[in-house]
C-alpha cells in the first residue's frame, strides 16, 4: 500500500510539468526527445515527493531532478538566444519548485549529529544561491534579454577567467592601495583623536556634535576636490576613504568610551588607578564591540568610496575606473566581473572583521 | 596610636545639587569606628547608609564635617589601598577569569608575578572558589560572583572592608550561607568592616555595634551594641538575645520614620 503525502510545491511543480508539453519541443535547438525527458524527469520526480519516501531519500530525488532538469534546460539553449517557448518555462518553473521542496525537506529533517547539522546549513544557502544563477542564466538566455541590460552569469564567469590579470590589477590599485592604505589611516587617527577627546574634555564637546553630523553627510561628495588636491592616481581615493571611515570610527569610539557602568568606575577608582590604567583595563575593553561596530560600517564604505572616487579621475586601472569605461564601451560582462570582485572583496573584509569580533568580544552577551 | 579610631566622623553633611533643588544626603553625622570591629549601617533607602560609605571610600565629598581614615584623609586612604570595596554586584569584568579579575588592583598596584599568583591562590582559597580560577563570571552563580569580588576586595590586602549591602541581590538561602562564611572571615582576618544593609536579621547576626540611620535628611537615629560574642552558629538567630536586639534595631528603625508615617 503506497502512503501520499501530498505538498503544494510538488503539486504546483507536476501540473507546470504537464503544462510544458504543450509546447514541445522548448528551444529551436531542443529536440522533441530532450524536452520531453525534462518533462519526464520533473513531473516523476513531483509524483515521488508526493509518495511517502524517507527524507533523505526524497531529498535525493528532488536534488538529482531538479539540477539535472536544469542542466539539460539550460544545455537545451545553446545558440538559440531568446527562442524558449512557453513548455521551457514551465519546466523551468516546475523544475525551480522541486528546488524549493528539497530545501523544505532539508530544512525540516530532524539530524542528530553535529557535523550533519553544520553540512546542511551549508548546502541549504548554496542551493539558494546556485538558483538565482540558474534562474538568471536562464531566463536571460532563454527570454532573451539584451546583453547591456543583463549578461548572464555564464558570460560574466568567462569574462573574469579571460581577464584575471586586469582584474588583479585593478584589485591591486583599488583594493590593496586606496581601500587599504585609506582604511588604516582612517580608522586608526578616528580611533586615537577619539581616545585624545575623551581624556580632553573641551575636544570632545567640541568634536563630537560637528562629527555626528559629518558622519551623516555623504562624504563621497568631496571625492572631486581630493582628486584636485592629491592627484589622480591611488591618493586621492585613499584620502577620499580617510574622510570616510574617519567619523564612524570617532563617533562609535567615544560612544563606546562612554559605555563603561558606574559601578566599575568606581571600582577602578578605589584601586585609585590611573586615567590611562582605567583606560586599558576597563573602558577599552567595555568599547570593543562598538569600535568593532566601526570597523565593519567602515570596510563597506572605504570599498564604496575608493570604486565611487575613481570615477572622477584616475590613471588607467582600478576598479571605479573600470566599471565607468566599460559601461561606455557596452563591456557589461566586464562591469558585472568588478561587481563580482567587490562583492567577494567586500564579504571577505567584512567576514574577517566579524571574525575577529568574535575572536576579541567573545565575552559579550551576544556571543558566549 | 593604637586607641585612635580607624574611621572617625565629625559633623559631616553633604548635599547634593540635583535638577529639582538640593537633597540632604547627610546630616550631621558623627561616628568613630574602632579597629577589628564590624560595624552595619541600616535603615531605609534614603537614609544616607551607602552615601556615608562612599563618603568613607572618598566616592562621595562631604560639604561640611571632617573624616579621617586611618588617620588621614579619605582621598589618601583610598590611595594607600586602605581598604577593599564590595559592592552591590560582583562587578566582575566579563573579560577576564576568575582568577585574572582577583589579579586586577594587583596590577594596577604593579606587584611581581610571582606576589600576585600567591595572593590570587590564597584569596580565592579563602572564599572557597579554589578550583574556579579559570572560569569567567558568566558562568558562575550569583553567589559564585559575590564570592569572587569579595576575594578581588581582600587581594589588596586591606585593614578594612566596607561591604554596600554586598549580598542584597542573592537569594536568603546563599544569603545565609555568604553571611556565615563573612564571620568567619572576619574571625580569622580581624580586619574592621564596615556593613551597609536593609536587612535586620543580616545586620544583627554580623554586627558588634548597628548604626541605625533615618531619612530626610540622612542622619544617625540610635547606635546599638550587639554584644553576640565570637562564636555565632546560624541557629543562634533564634535566642532570646538575638531576638532583643533585633527588636531593638526594630523600634530604633520605626521611630525614625515616625515623622513620616
Amino acid at each position: 500500500m503506497i502512503a501520499f503525502r501530498p505538498n503544494w510545491q510538488a503539486i504546483a511543480a507536476f501540473l507546470a510539468g504537464l503544462a510544458s508539453l504543450v509546447a514541445l519541443p522548448f528551444t529551436a535547438t531542443m529536440e522533441t526527445g530532450a524536452s520531453l525527458l525534462v518533462t519526464v524527469i520533473v513531473v516523476g520526480a513531483s509524483v515521488l515527493s508526493m509518495l511517502k519516501l524517507r527524507p533523505a531519500v526524497e531529498a535525493v530525488i528532488l536534488a538529482v531532478a531538479s539540477h539535472g532538469a536544469a542542466w539539460l534546460l539550460i544545455g537545451g539553449l545553446e545558440d538559440a538566444f531568446g527562442t524558449a517557448t512557453f513548455g521551457y518555462f514551465a519546466s523551468l518553473a516546475a523544475a525551480w519548485l522541486l528546488a524549493w521542496r528539497l530545501v523544505t525537506v532539508l530544512s525540516e529533517m530532524k539530524l542528530t549529529s553535529v557535523t550533519a547539522q553544520r553540512t546542511v546549513s551549508l548546502i541549504v544557502p548554496a542551493i539558494f544561491g546556485i538558483w538565482i544563477l540558474i534562474l538568471w542564466e536562464a531566463l536571460t538566455r532563454g527570454g532573451g534579454v539584451p546583453f547591456v541590460l543583463l549578461p548572464p552569469p555564464s558570460s560574466i564567469g568567462a569574462r573574469i577567467v579571460t581577464s584575471t590579470n586586469i582584474l588583479a590589477a585593478d584589485f591591486v590599485q583599488t583594493v590593496l592601495k586606496a581601500v587599504f592604505i585609506g582604511y588604516l589611516i582612517g580608522t586608526l587617527s578616528g580611533f586615537v583623536v577619539a581616545v585624545l577627546a575623551d581624556r580632553f574634555r573641551f575636544l570632545a564637546a567640541g568634536l563630537l556634535p560637528i562629527g555626528n553630523m559629518v558622519a551623516a553627510l555623504p562624504m563621497i561628495g568631496i571625492a572631486p576636490i581630493m582628486v584636485i588636491w592629491f592627484g589622480f592616481d591611488w591618493h586621492s581615493k585613499a584620502a577620499v576613504v580617510v574622510v570616510m571611515t574617519f567619523f564612524p570610527m570617532l563617533v562609535n569610539t567615544l560612544a563606546g568610551l562612554a559605555a563603561t557602568g558606574h559601578m566599575e568606575r568606581d571600582l577602578m577608582r578605589t584601586y585609585g588607578a590611573s586615567h590611562w590604567q582605567v583606560l586599558g583595563k576597563l573602558r577599552l575593553p567595555v568599547a570593543m564591540p562598538f569600535i568593532f561596530n566601526a570597523l565593519k560600517i567602515n570596510s563597506t564604505l572605504a570599498l564604496i568610496g575608493a570604486i565611487v572616487a575613481e570615477f572622477f579621475g584616475t590613471p588607467v586601472v582600478g576598479m571605479g575606473f573600470r566599471i565607468s569605461t566599460e559601461v561606455g564601451r557596452m563591456n557589461l560582462d566586464m562591469v558585472w566581473a568588478e561587481i563580482a570582485l567587490a562583492a567577494v572583496v567586500g564579504s571577505l573584509f567584512y567576514g574577517l572583521l566579524a571574525l575577529a569580533e568574535r575572536i576579541v568580544t567573545f565575552w559579550h552577551p551576544s556571543y558566549r | 596610636m593604637s586607641t585612635m579610631p580607624v574611621i572617625s566622623a565629625r559633623n559631616l553633611d553633604l548635599v547634593f545639587q540635583t535638577g529639582d533643588g538640593s537633597v540632604q544626603a547627610l546630616s550631621d553625622i558623627t561616628l568613630d569606628i574602632e579597629k577589628g570591629e564590624f560595624v552595619s549601617l541600616i535603615g531605609p533607602s534614603g537614609c544616607g547608609k551607602t552615601t556615608l560609605l562612599r563618603v568613607i571610600a572618598d566616592l562621595e565629598k562631604p560639604t561640611a564635617g571632617s573624616i579621617t581614615v586611618n588617620g588621614t584623609t579619605p582621598e589618601n586612604a583610598r590611595l594607600d589601598g586602605a581598604y577593599g570595596y564590595v559592592f552591590q554586584q560582583a562587578a566582575l569584568f566579563p573579560w577576564r577569569t576568575i582568577a585574572d579579575n582577583v589579579a586586577l588592583p594587583l596590577e594596577i598596584m604593579g606587584l611581581g608575578a610571582e606576589e600576585k599568583a600567591s595572593r590570587i591562590k590564597r584569596n580565592l582559597d579563602l572564599v572557597n572558589l579554589t578550583g574556579f580560577e579559570k572560569k569567567f563570571p558568566w558562568q558562575l552563580s550569583g553567589g559564585m560572583q559575590q564570592r569572587a569580588s569579595i576575594a578581588r576586595a581582600l587581594a589588596v590586602e586591606p585593614d578594612m572592608l566596607l561591604m554596600d549591602e554586598p549580598f542584597g541581590a542573592l537569594d536568603e538561602i546563599v544569603r545565609d550561607h555568604l553571611n556565615e562564611e563573612l564571620l568567619k572571615l572576619w574571625a580569622t582576618t580581624k580586619k574592621t568592616v564596615v556593613f551597609v544593609t536593609h536587612s535586620i536579621p543580616e545586620a544583627v547576626y554580623l554586627s558588634t555595634r548597628i548604626v541605625v540611620m533615618s531619612p530626610r535628611p540622612g542622619r544617625i537615629h540610635e547606635i546599638i551594641d550587639c554584644d553576640l560574642g565570637d562564636d555565632r552558629p546560624l541557629d543562634i538567630r533564634e535566642t532570646p538575645e538575638f531576638l532583643r536586639i533585633a527588636h531593638q534595631v526594630r523600634d530604633g528603625l520605626r521611630e525614625g520614620h515616625s515623622d513620616e508615617a
